[in-house]
């Protein structure tokens, strides 16, 4: 069998391990869900009022919040998913079956590659359970085409690729589930300081540049371009470029962690 | 060379400062059982998990090969070649235990059909047929072991390392994994073992090396070590008083014990020396009511070469 072969059939196999255990044990899956759904909630119809006569120059309208809520909404919910990647990725690695694994003449990333498409897959299903919920309390796209709706698809599925590769090696370093969860949880935090919720031009003149340059606000500022009809300007190639970085950071610190000794 | 399953030479391995491994030779014929024997903390978990590909030797290692393949030039030859089982269950414990055994079934590429057909016989075998629907989490200690090792031998390996297998297992099970190792050797398969106990060592290894302090202090058979530790005697025991007084007349330099009105005579347990020793009480015309012959056993061995003994007679390739 070429060494390709190998990889791609090893590798699936350990996708389905890996979908085994989510469907087996969807606990942890769906509390993760809740964290971005109830944020999508308590910013509409608890904040959404005084944010959006923020935004809006003095007159409150929450339905025009909403369109501006959603794409940072979405990229946490990726952001969500990830942890629990961090924490399986993490409890995996103490299983004794790991020891097997790595004794067996099998395609060695092919674990850790279960691992991301997995997750990748789990961060698509909550992106579209998320997405229907903001549809359903009255999200609305502007003018935007089939081509473009895809192109926000894809890219937040390459955002999703990048930040679980960072989540696998963040699960990979950490000694245990509760240290993983809370290593990873930057990527849900750092949404907060992007232009998520408020524009960048509303925060202190010294942060601005961190809140405009972090992967979140290019990549929110592309899918409101690309749903709402905004500029992107030079967002959507900060955005690509963030994400690749990211994904082969990720890909290549993970790796290095995984094949050396285990402890 | 061609016939040795397992063959490593001046093995190393430190953690930190802590030295676990000091120059250790093995080597392992195809088609037997050794038993790498030793307390806790000795090394041998160090040894299976370098030989078996799972963490590296430290440089200064000479030349280890496994089924004729070079470990550190190609890892994945090796990994072809060999099962582990190690200390701690290497099942996963969220899915049941035939999907246990499918997974090892798709990671050695079986087909589907034939994947099936090997997790079935293997399930059957190893007496898992009732449990294969259930979580692998809920097994007990003795079921988790043999659906360990029912893994390990999805992709029919030619040389087994088990590390302590038989580690907090209740007797029954314990019995039921050694019928599992001999059956395992009866196919030639070439199993490499690592216990605790001297009787599971005794019972089933072909060769035997004991390792303290992260090196080998003796190495042979069951016999051969034996051989290296004094403690056999012949004990004479007696009822009556007057009996025993004679005998231990007849008997100079027998250790008396007057509480017991026992004997206690050195002997090699040889034929000529057992009929010496009757001899002379014939001619003092008395009888012993019960003789046993005591052999040195593998407890005394290792008591003797673990707990820093001085050791005579020990053969001289060994003395390094």
């Amino acid at each position: 069998m070429s060494s390709l072969s190998l990889a791609v059939r090893d590798s699936s196999t350990m996708l389905r391990r890996n979908l085994l255990h989510a469907r087996r044990y969807p606990s942890l899956t769906l509390n993760l869900l809740l964290t971005p759904i109830m944020l999508l909630l308590l910013f509409v119809y608890v904040f959404g009022g005084t944010m959006s006569a923020g935004i809006g120059g003095g007159t409150p309208d929450r339905s025009a919040y909403i369109a501006y809520v959603v794409p940072g909404l979405l990229l946490m919910t990726i952001g969500s998913t990830v942890i629990g990647t961090a924490v399986s990725v993490c409890n995996d690695m103490t299983e004794g079956i790991m020891a097997r694994f790595r004794t067996m003449a099998i395609h060695r990333p092919s674990v850790l590659v279960g691992h991301v498409v997995g997750s990748v897959l789990q961060s698509v299903a909550s992106v579209l359970l998320v997405g229907a919920v903001a549809l359903a309390i009255g999200f609305r796209s502007k003018d935007a085409t089939a081509l473009k709706w895809l192109a926000a698809f894809g890219l937040l599925v390459l955002f999703a690729l990048a930040l679980t590769w960072i989540a696998v090696g963040m699960g990979l370093i950490s000694p245990n589930a509760e240290a993983a969860g809370n290593n990873a949880m930057p990527l849900i935090l750092l949404p907060l300081l992007s232009s998520a919720f408020t524009p960048i031009h509303s925060m202190p003149g010294w942060f601005q540049p961190i809140a405009q340059y972090q992967p979140f606000t290019p990549t929110i500022e592309t899918l409101r371009g690309l749903l709402l009809g905004t500029a992107i300007g030079h967002n959507g190639w900060l955005a690509v470029a963030w994400c690749v970085g990211l994904a082969l950071l990720g890909y290549f610190w993970s790796t290095s962690t995984f094949n050396r000794d285990p402890k | 060379m061609t016939n040795l399953a397992i063959a490593a030479n001046g093995l190393r391995k430190s953690y930190d400062d802590k030295v676990v491994l000091d120059g250790v030779d093995l080597a392992v014929p195809e088609g037997t059982i050794f038993s790498l024997l030793g307390p806790n903390g000795a090394g041998k978990t160090t040894a299976v998990k370098i030989l078996s590909t799972l963490v590296s030797a430290d440089p200064g290692t000479g030349d280890i090969h496994i089924g004729g393949h070079d470990l550190a030039a190609d890892p994945q030859a090796v990994r072809a070649a060999i099962g582990v089982t190690g200390q701690f269950s290497a099942v996963d414990g969220l899915i049941t235990g035939e999907e246990n055994m499918l997974l090892m079934a798709d990671l050695h590429h079986l087909s589907r059909s034939e994947g099936r057909r090997t997790a079935a016989e293997l399930l059957e075998r190893f007496d898992l047929v009732e449990a294969a629907g259930k979580p692998a989490s809920s097994y007990s200690g003795g079921m988790k072991r043999r659906l360990d090792i029912a893994m390990t031998l999805v992709g029919n390996p030619r040389i087994i390392f088990l590390d302590e297998p038989t580690t907090g297992l209740d007797p029954r099970s314990r019995h039921t994994m050694w019928q599992i190792i001999r059956e395992l050797v009866r196919e030639g398969v070439t199993v490499f073992l690592t216990t605790q106990y001297l009787e599971e060592a005794d019972q089933l290894a072909d060769r035997i090396a004991v390792l303290n302090d992260g090196r080998i202090a003796a190495e042979g058979t069951a016999d051969q070590l034996k051989r290296l530790v004094p403690g056999g005697h012949v004990r004479l025991r007696f009822a009556d008083p007057a009996a025993y007084r004679n005998a231990a007349l007849a008997l100079r330099g027998a250790t008396r014990d007057d509480k017991a009105l026992a004997l206690q005579i050195p002997s090699d347990g040889s034929q000529r020396d057992l009929r010496a020793i009757l001899d002379r009480l014939d001619t003092a015309a008395v009888e012993a009511d019960e003789l046993t012959v005591h052999t040195p056993d593998l407890d005394d061995v290792f008591f003797a070469l673990t707990g820093g003994a001085d050791i005579p007679n020990q053969p001289k390739e060994n003395a390094r």
